[in-house]
């Protein structure tokens, strides 16, 4: 029996010729980072085991990208440790303000992940590499420390279920919504512990920034990772960018799978996942309607280029309805160049949306945009459990970058069709 | 090892946002972050946990964020062992890690109510329900693997270890 790429990947790093689903395997790993959350609990438990230097200083990474810039003195302190443990020991691959960008998005368009790699991050939407055709999982500091001190972590081999999405998406119909409806099916624990392989005919015709968009979130699904085959769009992408030499690793046609599970894609209209479970998932013009305050467009699943320009397509000589905040963030500042060059970041200030430096503020109800009381958002973020962007009682509807525009030109849950006119495509 | 306290049930699908909101992540520091353990579940459940008590969950408890303080604020708050019928994976490491022990089982959520006290035994996998006539419930024994991890005293003396083999 065949094996599939994710059991492929952690046999070549446990140094076994084969694995399988539920067997514990101590497995090297290619690249670790933490953000200014994770990071200080690392460095303390990291420096609790007695370990000298960490195993490569090449393949270590600090992002500051969660509270930053700083927004009070505790934050400003998190980041501070970092930044210390950093100068001692050396380390070359640290993002400070003003370089940082969102980590995920950041590290992947740096070149420090590849096909074929082990990439363990401090950070639950790690698994957004896995587009990449990387085994990549989110752990918790102690984990990390571990690993970085050992250039190692003990994992246990998931059970892979393959997603293959069928046809062609129609107009407004993204990477962002395949992966919401997929976990609008399955729940948000259906893939737990599990890894989701996504495959087929439609993912052929994505970019890569869709791509991630949907490895970003199969944390949401509960699983372990979220993992795509590389093509030559893959390659076509990673190249440039690659710091280290990588192996393009494929599913065995005869490898065992869980189960096996075909979506009609070319059926999908744009979906929201609704308060408050990215598994409340229902199509946009279901929701339609709904009054909103503030839309968010960014974060680590959906702050890239492509997004941008999505939505500064709706929003060219359009304005933010007046009772409605629009709230871009670019996830990099090379995205940020990127849109200015090509006049987006002007087309979003004529249209009377706030721009602002990279983090993941919003997202976490941490700074940048918090929700006041009973306060709706329509946010292209990943999350939209209780509280999570601020009030208890604010709701945060999930959605793809063009909802999330066409929503703040009318103040109200919109498909962008609604806006552009129905045979305009995406 | 076996914890006995009194129960707290709280439902399904609970996230780590409403078991540490990340507006308080400013700060690793165990108490501060109990202070506002599962404040925008159950304002008032953070003043019911004694020193000891149990928590019983549903289903995938401790989903999203891979916030390590998440398991460190429900110790810090006194709780000694939580019972779910399952556990989100990274919730489940972590918890592991900071010393929280989590014991898997299918009967206890829909059994336990609010306050009952329990008999939690790791080793046999059980949860006995003394308010109610002593109803046993019976769920999955630790795996061996992170019983190893358990004995060996955690994540920082199982890296020392392999530091020292090497």
């Amino acid at each position: 029996m065949g094996l599939t790429i994710t059991e492929k990947i952690l046999a070549a790093h446990a140094g076994v010729p084969s694995v399988r689903p539920g067997e514990i395997i101590d497995c090297r790993v290619d690249f670790v980072f933490a953000n200014d959350i994770t990071a200080p609990l690392a460095i303390q438990e990291f420096e609790k085991m007695g370990v000298a230097r960490v195993f490569d200083p090449d393949r270590v990474a600090f992002v500051l990208d969660h509270y930053v810039p700083n927004k009070d003195i505790a934050s400003a302190n998190q980041c501070k440790i970092t930044r210390e443990f950093v100068r001692r020991h050396a380390l070359p691959h640290f993002y400070d303000i003003g370089r940082a960008g969102i980590a995920h998005v950041l590290l992947a368009e740096e070149g420090f992940v590849g096909p074929g790699d082990v990439f363990i991050g401090a950070d639950s939407h790690t698994c957004n590499h896995g587009a990449l055709g990387a085994f990549a999982t989110g752990v918790g500091s102690s984990d990390l420390a571990a690993a970085m001190a050992l250039g190692r972590l003990w994992l246990r081999v998931p059970e892979t279920v393959r997603y293959e999405f069928r046809g062609r998406l129609r107009p407004w119909v993204t990477g962002k919504d395949l992966i919401l409806a997929v976990i609008g099916r399955i729940g948000v624990d259906g893939a737990r512990y599990g890894a989701m392989e996504f495959a087929g005919e439609t993912l052929r015709d994505l970019t890569m920034d869709e791509r991630f968009s949907i490895t970003n979130m199969a944390i949401e699904a509960g699983a372990k990772n979220g993992i795509m085959e590389p093509d030559e769009r893959t390659l076509e992408w990673i190249t440039p960018r690659a710091r280290r030499p990588f192996t393009v690793v494929r599913s065995d046609p005869d490898a065992a799978y869980a189960d096996v599970r075909t979506i009609d894609a070319g059926a999908l209209e744009p979906v929201v996942a609704a308060p408050a479970s990215p598994g409340n998932v229902v199509p946009v013009r279901e929701a339609a309607g709904v009054r909103v305050d503030q839309c968010f467009i960014g974060t680590c699943t959906n702050g890239r280029i492509e997004d941008l320009r999505t939505a500064a397509r709706i929003l060219a000589g359009r304005t933010v309805h007046r009772d409605t905040r629009l709230l871009v963030i670019p996830a990099t500042p090379a995205i940020y160049r990127q849109a200015m060059a090509e006049g987006l970041i002007q087309i979003f200030l004529e249209a009377g949306a706030a721009v602002s430096t990279s983090t993941c503020g919003p997202c976490i109800g941490g700074h940048m945009g918090v929700l006041a009381e009973g306060e709706v958002c329509v946010s292209t973020s990943s999350r939209n459990f209780v509280g999570r962007m601020g009030h208890k009682t604010a709701q945060v509807y999930l959605a793809n970058a063009a909802v999330a525009a066409a929503t703040a030109v009318t103040g109200h849950l919109t498909h962008p069709a609604d806006v552009m006119g129905a045979l305009v495509g995406a | 090892m076996v914890v006995r306290g009194a129960a707290h049930v709280v439902g399904h699908h609970i996230d780590t946002d409403v078991i540490i909101p990340a507006r308080y992540l400013v700060t690793a520091e165990p108490a501060a972050l109990a202070a506002h353990v599962f404040e925008d579940l159950d304002p008032s459940l953070r003043a019911r946990l004694a020193p000891g008590d149990v928590l019983v969950a549903g289903e995938n408890f401790g989903q999203g964020s891979s916030r390590e303080h998440a398991p460190i604020a429900i110790k810090a708050a006194g709780i000694a062992a939580v019972v779910a019928i399952s556990f989100a994976r990274i919730f489940y490491r972590n918890a592991f890690n900071v010393g929280l022990p989590l014991l898997e089982c299918r009967e206890a959520h829909a059994g336990v109510r609010e306050g009952d006290v329990l008999e939690v035994d790791f080793a046999a996998g059980t949860i006995r329900n003394i308010t109610r006539g002593g109803a046993l419930y019976q769920g999955q024994p630790i795996p061996a693997f992170m019983q190893r991890l358990v004995d060996a005293g955690g994540i920082v003396p199982y890296v020392r270890a392999q530091l020292g083999s090497r």
